[in-house]
């Protein structure tokens, strides 16, 4: 296979650059544990600054209340997510109830994700290949993220609810993962789009030169070039996935995943604060691990990376 | 190079079939939906679907008790619950036929009728309104007419024309006379002093209360810390939860009408049984996954009971001066926006009490006290958190 897409890529590697390269993700991976740290000290600042009944200014409320009950410390939470969740006879701690419905929301998530990548890569492909489609196309898929989710999932929930095909029921993770593909689809369409059109006149002009087809174009040239843009999309994809997930399953009331257990945890906010922030912690690792895990996937893609842009 | 194609390829492939075979797993875990253990019987049983208004809890004790106790599956029907969640609207899923039946407060099933749902309320199980205005003892604020120039909590979204009505009826104008607090799903505002009365059902915030620390003493707050105005005792209570059937099928279809009379039987089986057994009713709702604490579902359960014991007229009556009432509010009393919960009197297909006193006759025949006459509530003791 010839390389002219990436003749112009990066000097071939010395040996000291993947080693640079490897010290480069041990240090951001440190900075991010570091950036969670930090937000912990700034928690506790923030309780330690601002009294109790929050900030007022002129009767209105600009600060948040800091008490116990509203921002409850740090280990409190830590020591909260040790203990059982209920005093039911073997009920499980909130720590691995929470990952369990994270295991239960991932999953969920990553339905979305694959479903909505790969339908929002092909309406950039379809986009890319007609004008036409994409003059008429890209509007709706700009409209179709200003639907609110909240009134989008109830009739999802119920057009689902009406599909039976022989013995194949529609589930409720179903409907939560059309809606995370929902919200993942728009950035892969856009970013995908965007890399596919990314390579300079002249590169494509060289291929019709070279009598090259569609399809050969776009496998030796338009894809290559627009693993930069796609690279970025994948992983908004994945944070806004799991974001879908989450809120889908709040408004549908989807058992099993964090979402619903944030709901529930806060029906004890007064009572025992630490218990629902144990449940939102778990919904942001979440997001983090689901960005982090796409960014594997550029780690075999490293030689098309040389320009990303995000 | 060839090598870092092949990776990419390769990682590319992997995480598509992984993602797969993720997704494929998600399937397995619908062993959580309650269903009852059918292969028993020769005849099929019809399957059903209950749509709830909120998670799990002990508010649907009756219904999970009569599928525990295979009230469901004696009557011939295979009963699914579904539960609901923040924006579903249990009487829009019964009127758009996803499910054959539907729990949901009557004020909001009216408006919905007014909007085109065709729904009947076939069984009024609560008897009465779960709903207080909660406040601190030394604000002294026991009656409607003391909320007064109040920060006043509510929920808004139908569940505060009680709170108007209770208002109104003291003789003040929502409007300029208190001033209204949009209040969420805790009771932190009134804990934290930000308002002076909070809304609360008797079941949940108002436990919810309970279950939390005094800062002052170091103890749980205790019912003498709060006074709490009782819609039921101002004469503004609105009907809240009820069976509510597709009003389509019940007037044409006849293996309809006879599974709602069944559903009914069954149902109201399951909540004498919560009268008489709250704990183990408690225990029940418990193993299907509610994450409330235990202490906090005895006492829902309790509250539950007492929002439905006695019925003198037999549990699921609808009672005619307590619908009229009930229409009465949701058509005259306007909220801060000036807007009615309907405009018109509801049709002559809004309730019906046929099928409830078939089911009642039923049970009577079999020896099953309807009326919990000599029904007398536990004392709950909640715990920190309601653990």
């Amino acid at each position: 296979m010839t390389d002219l897409a990436t003749s112009t890529s990066a000097p071939v590697g010395t040996p000291a650059a993947p080693q640079r390269a490897r010290s480069g993700r041990g240090r951001r991976v440190a900075v991010g544990l570091l950036a969670v740290v930090l937000l912990a000290v700034l928690w506790e600042l923030v309780k330690l600054v601002v009294p109790d009944t929050g900030g007022h200014v002129l009767g209105a409320s600009v600060l948040p209340r800091t008490d116990d009950v509203a921002m409850p410390h740090v280990w409190t939470i830590g020591q909260r997510m040790l203990e059982p969740e209920t005093s039911a006879v073997g009920s499980p701690t909130v720590l691995s109830a929470m990952l369990q419905a994270c295991w239960f929301t991932f999953r969920v998530a990553l339905a979305g994700w694959v479903l909505g990548s790969v339908g929002g890569f092909l309406v950039a492909l379809l986009m890319q290949r007609w004008t036409v489609a994409e003059s008429a196309l890209l509007p709706w898929v700009v409209l179709s993220q200003t639907v609110p989710l909240i009134a989008l999932a109830p009739l999802v929930v119920g057009w689902g609810g009406r599909i039976h095909i022989g013995s194949f029921e529609w589930q409720r993770w179903m409907s939560v993962a059309l809606i995370a593909s929902y919200l993942a689809f728009f950035p892969v369409a856009v970013g995908a789009l965007r890399g596919l059109q990314s390579p300079p006149a002249a590169q494509v002009e060289l291929f019709r030169a070279l009598a090259a087809g569609w399809s050969r174009t776009l496998l030796g040239l338009r894809l290559p070039a627009s693993v930069p843009y796609l690279l970025p999309a994948l992983r908004l994809g994945a944070a806004t996935a799991v974001v879908g997930a989450i809120v889908a399953e709040v408004s549908t009331g989807t058992k099993g995943g964090i979402g619903r257990m944030i709901i529930s945890y806060a029906q004890s906010a007064s009572g025992d604060p630490a218990k629902p922030w144990g449940a939102i912690v778990g919904a942001a690792v979440l997001g983090l691990v689901a960005a982090g895990l796409v960014s594997l996937l550029g780690l075999g893609l490293g030689r098309y990376r040389h320009a990303e842009v995000s | 190079m060839r090598d870092t194609r092949r990776t990419a390829w390769s990682v590319a492939a992997l995480t598509v079939a992984g993602a797969l075979a993720l997704a494929g797993c998600g399937s397995s875990d619908d062993g959580d939906t309650p269903e009852s253990t059918s292969d028993m019987s020769v005849d099929p049983l019809t399957p059903i679907k209950l749509q709830l208004q909120w998670f799990t809890q002990a508010q649907f004790a009756g219904y999970y008790a009569a599928l525990d106790q295979g009230y469901y599956a004696d009557e011939g029907l295979d009963v699914e619950i579904v539960e609901g969640g923040v924006d579903i609207v249990p009487q829009s899923v019964l009127a758009d036929g996803s499910v054959d039946y539907a729990i949901a407060w009557v004020p909001k099933a009216l408006a919905s009728r007014e909007q085109g749902a065709e729904i009947t309320d076939v069984a009024q199980i609560f008897q009465k309104s779960g709903t207080l205005q909660v406040s601190f003892k030394d604000a002294g604020i026991t009656t409607a007419a003391d909320l007064k120039g109040k920060k006043v909590g509510n929920w808004g979204y139908g569940n505060e024309f009680e709170l108007f009505a209770g208002i109104t009826k003291a003789d003040l104008d929502p409007a300029t006379d208190v001033t209204l607090v949009q209040q969420q799903f805790d009771m932190n505002a009134l804990l934290g002093n930000e308002i002076d009365a909070a809304q609360a059902m008797t079941y949940n915030e108002y436990a919810q209360l309970l279950e939390s620390t005094n800062p002052a003493t170091g103890e749980l707050y205790t019912a003498d810390d709060f006074n709490a105005i009782d819609w039921n005792d101002e004469g503004t209570a609105m009907l809240q939860d009820a069976i509510w059937a597709n009003s389509e099928k019940l007037a044409s279809d006849e293996e309809y009408q006879a599974n709602t009379e069944k559903f009914i039987k069954a149902s109201l089986k399951g909540w004498i049984y919560a009268r008489d057994n709250p704990e183990k009713a408690r225990d029940i709702v418990v193993a299907q996954g509610s994450q409330l604490g235990n202490s906090h579902q005895l006492w829902q359960t309790n509250e539950i009971n007492k929002l439905i014991w006695p019925s003198p007229d037999g549990i699921g009556i609808i009672d005619e001066d307590a619908w009229k009432q009930t229409v009465d509010i949701a058509l005259n009393t306007k909220n801060d926006q000036g807007a009615t919960v309907i405009t018109a009197e509801p049709s002559d297909d809004s309730y019906t009490n046929e099928y409830v006193e078939k089911a009642l006759a039923a049970l009577k025949d079999e020896g099953v006290d309807v009326t919990g006459t000599d029904f007398t509530p536990t004392d709950v003791t909640l715990e920190a958190g309601g653990k």
